[in-house]
């Protein structure tokens, strides 16, 4: 057996996995009736027709010839996606004075046209518009130096 | 008579100096971000969001809506000046707006849009006004098995609006369903797949799921290939259509602003559809439909017609049934929900000056959009110049500090990465967002109408069949997802979709 269409292949197994993680932990909670339906009721059911999607999208992978994935953006994928988390991560230790420019610079080599001249200028322009506009301004509970830096 | 009365109730609230500020803020930053590559109505109205919470309703809500038919306007500049649609909407414009531009006639490509999307909106603004309250009339004798089916209706819609694969529109929607059961049952107080984690209990906000899918997942896919914005432009001579224009535009706009005031109604893209529709009827009833494609006024003011008044009957279904019809008017009630109010057939009734004032400001910002895109339009050629590289970042740290701000926790920048990668994975495995994101609001209302109505019949599933509105919008559902199995309409709505994306 072949795989005709990757497309189909990989959406039918993240439709399986999701419906049977609905199906499985949703044991752990009260089914009740169709008259008074518990908390497992609907997503169980959501799980189950999930799972029949999933698997017909499967099945029609082997038959079916579709068009290929394409090529991924593994660069923009993983230094955005980076980016964003490690923000989440230094934003109150470090403060938005520095987690700001982080991200931005992160973020911005990600392109293939990145330059540190203009990056920089960005990431500054940016960080003095937030701290202004955010923190400043709309009162967003966020220090500018963090405790990390004696903030 | 009671509906001049509504519209002068509507005017009074809509023209305070700080209505007409904010209405005017909201469609000039649509038109920007209509002209802005890569960033859509859905992530600016999410990033937004947060900023609109200290304005009174009315404001927030007027601004909202304007950033959302702003973006149709700008979405079509840049179809027409460089050959790229701004928004989804406006990309069968580019096929006969672009030739005109390249034929010297920008101005005129440029005023039939804004000519025909004026007209377009003020029928809209109308309709809604003129349909509004007894849609809500009849939505107050709702059940809540009429709301479970409505809401299936809907769902479905979605379904057969959705590009691509009918299967995997299905197995999107059923996803988002279950996404939205993520946190506390409101009815058993059980926390439901939260996986021990705190802040899973409140549920996955709708504003993260957005601004991820919408927001992170459109910037990864940009720079997959990031393309070049320095195409020649055109200069722009006479804005003013000539004579023979005028004569050839106006069966266009008018036919364009019918079909898309209908297909608007529909819940999922219906303004996208809208024009794609306007685009290929008008090609059918023209004489010389072959010359479609090398530069016809007719190809450009239709479907802008189409679209922009699709972008205003879309919200039909939530201001009159508080029912999102896509996820620009979710995140609108959300931000009613936020201000206190119940988003309901009873908002026009409890809160005549809110939804009058909302009506009345959407023909007041199509007003200001024709100022601000016919003699303005060298400052949103300058914008189209802006590379993408210098806008991106920028975009990523709104998204951040717009969801960190939502309540105020790093948790949700977290979720919104997650979000973001799914999103740009589902996209490459051409499975469409936006039905998910909708089925993802409807979802925790759907179980709740499910269960309401099936206590009340005592666990009888036939209730659904026995109550005829019911019964009638489950069947509409049935019959909507079985005309895409017939084969003469699937490959017109393939065909549709195909010649949008050519």
């Amino acid at each position: 057996m072949m795989i005709r269409s990757t497309k189909e292949f990989w959406a039918g197994l993240i439709y399986i996995s999701f419906g049977s993680t609905a199906i499985l932990v949703g044991r752990d909670y009260q089914m009740g009736t169709a008259f008074r339906m518990g908390p497992a009721y609907f997503p169980t059911i959501l799980g189950g027709l999930l799972v029949v999607i999933g698997a017909i999208s499967v099945i029609r992978s082997f038959i079916a010839v579709g068009a290929p994935i394409g090529r991924f953006a593994i660069q923009g994928l993983l230094l955005v996606s980076a980016a964003i988390f490690l923000f989440a991560f230094l934003v109150r230790g470090l403060g938005v004075a520095l987690a700001l420019p982080i991200l931005v610079i992160i973020s911005a080599y990600a392109s293939t046209r990145f330059r540190w001249g203009p990056t920089l200028i960005m990431a500054v322009g940016l960080t003095v518009f937030c701290v202004l506009v955010f923190l400043e301004g709309l009162g967003i509970p966020l220090p500018v130096l963090g405790p990390w830096l004696g903030g | 008579m009671d509906l001049i009365g509504n519209l002068w109730l509507g005017l009074q609230t809509s023209a305070s100096l700080a209505n007409l500020f904010y209405c005017f803020v909201g469609v000039f930053l649509g038109t920007a971000i209509g002209v802005l590559p890569g960033l859509g109505p859905t992530a600016t109205i999410a990033m937004l969001l947060p900023v609109t919470f200290v304005l009174p309703p009315v404001s927030a809500l007027i601004m909202l809506a304007g950033i959302y038919y702003g973006s149709q306007y700008g979405g079509s500049t840049t179809s027409i000046l460089v050959n790229l649609p701004g928004e989804a909407a406006s990309v069968v414009t580019t096929l006969d707006g672009y030739q005109m531009a390249r034929k010297g006639r920008a101005g005129a490509a440029l005023a039939a849009s804004a000519i025909g999307s004026f007209f377009a909106g003020t029928v809209a603004t109308l309709l809604i006004a003129a349909f509004g309250p007894p849609m809500a009339n009849m939505a107050l004798k709702f059940g809540p098995a009429e709301y479970f089916s409505l809401m299936v209706m809907g769902l479905a819609a979605s379904i057969v609006l959705a590009q691509g694969s009918l299967l995997h529109a299905i197995g999107m929607v059923v996803l988002g369903l279950l996404l939205g059961l993520i946190g506390t049952d409101v009815t058993s107080g059980t926390q439901r797949y939260t996986f021990g984690i705190f802040e899973l209990a409140d549920g996955i906000g709708f504003v993260t799921v957005a601004m991820g899918m919408f927001g992170l997942g459109e910037i990864i896919r940009n720079l997959e290939n990031e393309e070049d914005r320095s195409v020649v432009i055109s200069k722009i001579t006479s804005l003013w259509p000539t004579k023979e224009d005028w004569r050839r535009m106006m069966p266009s706009i008018l036919r364009g602003t019918a079909i898309g005031s209908v297909l608007g109604i529909l819940p999922g893209s219906g303004s996208i559809l809208g024009s794609f529709a306007a685009y290929s009827i008008e090609k059918k009833v023209s004489k010389n439909g072959s010359q479609f494609g090398k530069g016809m006024i007719e190809g450009v003011a239709a479907p802008e017609s189409a679209n922009n008044a699709g972008a205003q009957t879309s919200f039909i279904p939530m201001l009159t049934l508080g029912i999102p019809s896509n996820p620009v008017s979710a995140l609108m009630v959300g931000a009613m929900i936020i201000h206190g109010i119940q988003p309901g057939p009873s908002v026009i009734s409890e809160q005549p000056a809110l939804f009058w004032g909302i009506v009345v400001s959407m023909w007041i910002g199509n007003l200001m959009l024709i100022i601000l895109n016919l003699p303005l339009i060298g400052m949103w050629v300058r914008m189209i110049m802006i590379p993408y590289q210098f806008l991106y970042p920028g975009i990523l740290v709104f998204c951040a500090i717009g969801v960190f701000s939502l309540k105020n926790a790093e948790f949700d920048i977290y979720l919104m990465g997650l979000f973001g990668v799914l999103g740009y994975i589902f996209a490459k495995l051409g499975c469409e967002a936006a039905p998910m994101l909708l089925a993802f609001i409807l979802g925790p209302l759907m179980e709740e109408y499910l269960r309401r109505a099936m206590l009340l019949s005592r666990g009888n599933p036939w209730v659904f069949l026995q109550r005829p509105i019911s019964a009638t919008l489950l069947v509409i559902a049935v019959l909507a997802l079985c005309s895409v199995l017939i084969p003469s309409f699937s490959k017109t709505r393939e065909e549709a979709f195909v010649e949008g994306a050519g």
